[in-house]
């Protein structure tokens, strides 16, 4: 056992995480099931002479960061679904002003107040805007509390690269549970991006530094877009991540991320035990999504189920990987419940009865 | 291996710790382990469970609704969670708080006075840590040393009167359910 291995919520691992990226400044309003997150923060973050924030409401969170992110600061916020829906505005115009800033969203049921309990139904707003305009948000999506720790460490580093925003989606489980992880004492060392376009004085330069999302003229903003659309090119190129377990000899496919990953991952060895040869594959980015590995992996095996906590959102992208005569199909719940592996495994036999019937 | 336990009593019970104790010394035994929380509102009287499953290899769902094993701290919890043990599981309940009037023929039932035994122990408080002393002894999946181990580091800022109360309660349920094995 290394020494290392602490037995951790995966809110405080995604807490200790921000630190060991280099958070410089955290702004939040509470909200479950996240609340272990600023509670954990509040201490860590001044004891490493940090900010720590508490705002008077998300909307003030997101353009606290907005201005931190501006002046260079590695920034971030924690929040829920409801609480995610009131950044967007906020994280529409860091995105316009290409300002690089963490969020994590530890999702609960929605739409709405929705509930507390373990929900994915933000997909879309995570990866296919939420906020207004032509922007792209990284979106990385842990399974489980060692990468809660990995995710929210990297997501920094990604943001400063880019200059975008980064989402790490979670969700109530994952936020809530504990298992061991891997976490070191002292964190391993940043490599510090430069940041020539930081409103932090001229320092002897003599032309300002502005951070903006206005540009009046449709032909200026228009060449903006372009720059914007040149860098998401390129994350899509060089970003996109993935997982697979089980899928060597496998005939058919589970496609799910996060929370309904660790499920379908017992359900797909529930499967096997009665002779269905599944695998998993698990998108670690949900964007940029992970279409070629999944178009390859799909081409070898008969069919695919995606599993998901939503009506079906995630769903869309796998179907735009598959191979044109691929089989896709769904299984979902909503509203917080979360079906047991032998209920997917169910969902997986019936799939391959109706398959071959 | 896995092994899927549920931890049930009423809040103020310690529950969530006595579930933590678990997988952390799974965790120290080299084990994978998951440990998931479910609780009410209320700080005590509510009911709490929280689901641990161990393995020796890694772990997909933290979350089931049929048992291995269930530890059961109140009649409450019995009732919820006592039929939903896998047939040939283990169901251990506390003897103190809880008759079983009806008992499944198709499960393994050890019942704990895990109370009484606290009390003994030097306070009605340990009884969650009684009752993973016992379940450590019935069932080998984490060493009754590893928890030992667990407790010490656990309480180590609450002294040694609290750590000797907690180790003592450890030992009690071991010997409560000497010679029973499942």
């Amino acid at each position: 056992m290394s020494d290392t291995r602490r037995l951790v919520k995966g809110n405080e691992a995604l807490a200790i995480g921000a630190v060991h990226g280099g958070c410089e400044c955290f702004f939040g309003y509470p909200i479950t099931p996240q609340n272990e997150v600023p509670e954990l923060l509040s201490s860590l973050m001044p004891a490493h002479g940090r900010v720590f924030l508490q705002a008077e409401s998300e909307v003030a969170s997101i353009n606290m960061i907005y201005g931190a992110a501006a002046a260079g600061k590695r920034a971030m916020s924690s929040s829920s679904s409801p609480g995610i829906s009131l950044m967007m505005e906020g994280l529409s115009y860091i995105a316009g002003a290409e300002l690089p800033c963490v969020l994590i969203n530890v999702m609960r049921g929605g739409p709405g107040l929705g509930n507390i309990a373990a929900s994915q139904s933000d997909y879309f707003q995570a990866t296919k805007g939420g906020g207004h305009g032509d922007y792209r948000c990284i979106c990385l999506a842990p399974w489980n509390v060692q990468e809660m720790y990995e995710h929210t460490r990297i997501a920094f580093d990604l943001a400063d690269r880019y200059r975008v925003p980064v989402f790490v989606l979670a969700d109530a489980v994952l936020g809530s549970m504990m298992e061991p992880a891997d976490i070191p004492e002292q964190p391993p060392p940043i490599q510090p991006i430069e940041k020539p376009w930081a409103t932090v004085g001229l320092n002897g330069r003599s032309k300002h530094n502005i951070v903006n999302s206005l540009y009046l003229e449709p032909e200026v903003l228009s060449d903006h877009n372009e720059k914007l659309q040149v860098c998401y090119r390129k994350i899509t190129a060089q970003e996109q991540r993935f997982d697979t377990r089980l899928t060597e000899d496998a005939e058919y496919l589970l496609v799910a991320y996060g929370i309904s990953a660790r499920v379908a991952y017992s359900a797909a060895k529930l499967a096997r035990a009665e002779g269905i040869r599944v695998g998993l594959f698990r998108p670690v980015t949900c964007w940029p999504y992970p279409s070629e590995a999944l178009r390859k992996i799909m081409s070898r095996a008969k069919g695919t189920l995606v599993f998901e906590l939503s009506a079906g959102q995630m769903l869309e992208d796998a179907r735009l990987a598959a191979p044109g005569d691929h089989p896709v199909a769904f299984f979902g719940k909503m509203g917080g419940v979360l079906p047991t592996p032998a209920q997917v495994a169910d969902e997986i036999r019936k799939f391959v009865e109706g398959l071959h019937g | 291996m896995i092994e899927e336990i549920i931890f049930a009593g009423f809040g103020g019970q310690g529950i969530l710790l006595g579930g933590g104790l678990i997988a952390q010394a799974a965790m120290k035994d080299g084990l994978w382990a998951t440990w998931f929380p479910s609780y009410g509102p209320e700080m005590r009287g509510g009911t709490c469970n929280c689901l641990v499953a161990c393995s020796d290899d890694e772990i997909g769902s933290p979350i089931f609704n049929v048992y291995d094993t269930a530890l059961i701290m109140n009649l409450p919890s019995l009732e919820k969670f006592g039929p939903m043990v896998h047939p040939g599981g283990l169901l251990m309940v506390n003897s103190s708080l809880i008759r079983v009037e009806k008992p499944r023929s198709d499960v393994r039932l050890v019942e704990v006075p895990v109370n009484d035994l606290a009390r003994e122990a030097g306070s009605d408080r340990a009884a969650n840590v009684v009752m993973v002393g016992a379940f450590c002894a019935v069932r080998s999946i984490v060493r009754p040393e590893t928890v030992a181990d667990v407790l010490r580091e656990k309480f180590a800022s609450k002294g040694p009167k609290v750590i000797d109360l907690n180790l003592r309660a450890l030992e009690f349920g071991r010997r409560a359910v000497e010679g029973v094995t499942v």
